[in-house]
């Protein structure tokens, strides 16, 4: 296997990457190493190979010395493979004579000892020397893009990304699992630094989403299936039933008025069960689109059948009210996804310690952002679920974040929203309030100016994780009351803090589904299970996958601006991939070689896109190279070595293993 | 290089290691930008799908010398290609009866889920397998068999 493929001369270029390499792999012995190695013309190392300086080095070699391969042995093919590949097209190469050696990632960065580090340089170096001899002229395939973006998740940020896109003039669909679009922004009371009503700011936005003619929303919906690739993805979407035909519906709530049910009974989830709702019902008064949902829980005639549906009546003409609505399968075709399906806040039951679900008086910071708003359950009336006001409030920081036992990662925006519920609460009710924190953390335009307000305010700051929340009473003024146990580490002694009320300022977790929306979406979650990016300086709102990117809390916890300046990222990108009009698609796919395929069939059934055919006539199988993906399962099952996989030959992977054991 | 890889007299397993473009090279990534250190013993090459990895490849490094084969790929349900990890799974099993038939110690094959996620995971599986090589020693191959008094060619 040692002949290689026409005259071969190759350049290999070893990276120092500042002292990120150059300070554990002797890239210069590389270098040296390599310059002995059969086929290398030219062997360099280089401070920044991916600088300009760098890859013109490449370029004046080519000329100078006639290269037709490279090898660059720096960092992660995820991260440069395509800037040297462009590299090596600009000196007149194919971009494909050119192969990347990860000498960072995997060496420099995980080994300490400088000999061994540098010996498995040289062996990777090796293999790809080898490799690059091998390598095939490959072009690039292009296909068309189907100019549409799917956005999924209805929050703050797809409402963003979605207006974007849809303002220029793309299509947009916009798919939403709750009956309203909105999110968790929707269900906040103000917001800070600024404190501008939530409500007066997102629902403009939300109404303009629903009147936008390139806009489709699908509320009460979730998409279960997507197939396809960049440019060309295909989606269906199941909108679930809400027994109400949106067309119909104008929207009049008469319904609502008119169920059997006087009072609404049943616990509302938009006030996170503070609230109540009846059976047919609208999340919130500015919900989009404007349309009750019927939940057949709760719903007597779905329960019973035996109502005497008096909404019916209500509706009367427009006979929008429909029980006997099923869900309806929506298929599109779409060029780009959008992914926005944001957080859940971290569920305090796991911290029993601070007594969620067992004192009725410790809330959750979102269900105090209800009792706060004007249009919660008790319209802004800041009451304790016996009827009191409080007087002595404390609110805890980082629950469920900062935390070995639950979550380790900060979650950003809780140190702020507490300041604002602090102020909020103060301004309410007049109470003490007291903010436990660990430490604060207020990098944001106007944020530490807040915090000083807030201290001006007189709210009491006391630094310590609590403990635990308690009502064993010690002394009489404790009677009655939730009390703190908490270590105050500036002053250094353990104190014990009676309030009325206790708010858990919980913090942002990735969504309960998130690991199957990661699936169907085929892309990559962090260790945290927030959606993995690209590159998490330079392609923060790219994925893996192609075509897929990421706006808001699904990436991991971020306020409201960074939210929407990442939607509006997002669907830049989105933009700039849909409007180049069409794509290039790796040539890493399989094909067959007809004069040696035995014609067995092994293959037919591996392949999950269904890119294998078998002629009949021929005997022989197929391989559509627009459907097929390039894993190269069906080139490592063929029997007879007839199917084989560009980029991936068997050829050039037994060089590698060759190369990476040679002097053994 | 052997020089430098055999320092002293210590016994240094060379392990080949296949990794799936999606999820263990991109964990091995991971490793690599959080600095998490592990023995230098290991020689990725990339593959697009654990699916890829061909039974010949993982003969082919015992025959040319590493005393341990590594085949990483994506958790099962997560395979970016659908289900070729499992193609993989189904080939690992065979290929460890065969290795084992060859003589070689069943640790010196292994097959490891490893997602994108799990740079910690590299360095917790190179590190064993590299202690458990070390102490089995380096690879002990058959002499290679007298070749064939004429060489069988298809028609």
């Amino acid at each position: 296997m040692s002949e290689a493929n026409g005259n071969v001369r190759i350049g290999v270029y070893v990276c120092h990457c500042g002292a990120n390499i150059g300070s554990i792999v002797d890239c210069k012995a590389v270098a040296e190493y390599a310059a002995g190695l059969a086929g290398v013309a030219v062997a360099r190392d280089y401070k920044y190979m991916c600088s300009d300086p760098g890859q013109d080095l490449i370029r004046q070699d080519v000329q100078e010395h006639g290269l037709n391969r490279i090898v660059v042995a720096s960092c992660s093919p995820h991260l440069h493979e395509h800037t040297f590949r462009t590299a090596a097209g600009k000196a007149g190469l194919n971009p494909y004579y050119m192969h990347m050696v990860n000498i960072r990632e995997h060496d420099s960065w995980v080994h300490e000892d400088r000999a061994s580090a540098t010996a498995k340089a040289i062996d990777m170096v090796r293999a790809a020397v080898r490799r690059v001899a091998r390598h095939q002229a490959l072009t690039r395939g292009s296909v068309p893009i189907h100019p549409a973006v799917l956005v999924v998740g209805g929050g703050i940020a797809g409402i963003h990304a979605a207006l974007t896109l849809a303002n220029a003039g793309k299509k947009v669909y916009l798919v939403e699992k709750q009956p309203s679009i909105g999110g968790h922004m929707a269900m906040f009371d103000k917001t800070f630094p600024t404190l501008d009503c939530a409500a007066c700011i997102l629902t403009p936005k939300m109404s303009s989403v629903k009147a936008h003619p390139n806009i489709t929303l699908w509320t009460n919906a979730e998409v279960t299936k997507v197939d396809g690739y960049v440019g060309n993805f295909k989606v269906r979407v199941t909108r679930w039933p809400r027994f109400i035909e949106e067309d119909l519906c104008s929207g009049c709530l008469e319904c609502i008025e008119a169920c059997v049910y006087k009072e609404p009974k049943f616990a509302d989830e938009f006030n996170l069960g503070l609230g109540k709702r009846k059976p047919i019902y609208i999340p919130f008064p500015q919900a989009v689109p404007q349309v009750p949902i019927i939940d057949p829980e709760t719903c007597i005639q779905f329960k019973s059948g035996k109502c005497k549906k008096s909404c019916l009546a209500a509706c009367g003409e427009r006979k929008a009210i429909n029980f006997q609505q099923k869900e309806q399968v929506e298929e599109i075709d779409v060029g780009a996804v959008i992914l926005a399906t944001g957080f859940k806040t971290f569920d305090p039951l796991r911290t029993p310690y601070y007594g969620y679900g067992q004192y009725p008086n410790v809330y959750t910071s979102l269900e105090v952002e209800r009792l706060v708003n004007a249009s919660g359950p008790t319209a802004g009336e800041v009451v304790l679920r016996d009827g009191r006001k409080p007087k002595s409030i404390g609110i805890i920081h980082c629950v469920g974040s900062r935390d070995v036992a639950a979550n380790r990662w900060c979650s950003r925006v809780c140190c702020m929203y507490s300041l604002k519920l602090a102020h909020l609460l103060k301004e309410h009710t007049g109470a003490e309030v007291f903010n436990f924190y660990i430490d604060m953390r207020t990098p944001g335009k106007g944020f530490e100016e807040f915090y000083q307000q807030l201290l001006n305010e007189g709210v009491h700051f006391i630094r310590g994780r609590v403990a635990e929340v308690t009502d064993w009473a010690l002394d009489p003024t404790e009677e009655g009351k939730l009390v703190l146990r908490v270590e105050d580490t500036l002053l250094g002694v353990v104190r014990r803090i009676p309030v009325d009320m206790v708010v858990l300022s919980v913090g942002l977790e990735p969504q309960p589904d998130a690991q199957d929306v990661r699936r169907l979406f085929n892309i990559s979650c962090a260790t945290e299970g927030f959606f993995l990016e690209r590159h998490p300086k330079l392609a923060p709102v790219n994925t893996f996958t192609d075509g897929i990117f990421l706006a808001g809390c699904c990436q991991g916890p971020r306020d409201i601006p960074d939210t929407v300046a990442q939607a509006g990222a997002a669907a830049a990108e989105a933009l700039a991939l849909i409007d180049a009009g069409s794509v290039e698609v790796e040539p890493n796919t399989a094909y067959v070689l007809e004069e040696v395929c035995s014609g067995c069939r092994t293959c037919v059934p591996l392949c999950p896109y269904n890119a294998i055919s078998f002629d009949l006539q021929k005997n022989r199988a197929q391989i559509h190279p627009v459907l097929c993906k390039g894993c190269g399962t069906c080139v490592a099952a063929c029997p007879t070595g007839s199917i084989r996989q560009h980029l991936f030959e068997d050829e050039e992977i037994f060089e590698e293993i060759e190369g990476v054991l040679a002097n053994v | 290089m052997s020089d430098l890889v055999q320092i002293g007299a210590k016994f240094e397993p060379r392990i080949v290691a296949f990794f799936c473009n999606w999820c263990t090279y991109l964990a091995a990534d991971l490793a690599g930008t959080s600095r998490i250190k592990y023995a230098p013993n290991t020689r990725v090459i990339r593959v697009m799908c654990s699916g890829r990895v061909d039974p010949q490849f993982v003969l082919d490094a015992f025959a040319k010398g590493a005393d341990g084969v590594l085949i990483g790929g994506c958790h099962p349900n997560d395979c970016h290609y659908q289900e070729g990890n499992y193609k993989a799974l189904r080939r690992y099993h065979l290929l460890k009866r065969m290795v084992r038939q060859m003589g070689i110690e069943e640790e010196r094959l292994r097959l490891e889920w490893i997602s994108a996620a799990e740079g910690d995971r590299v360095r917790v599986v190179v590190n064993d397998m590299v202690e458990k090589i070390r102490a089995l020693g380096p690879l002990k191959r058959q002499p290679a068999a007298e070749p064939a008094p004429e060489e069988v060619t298809a028609t």
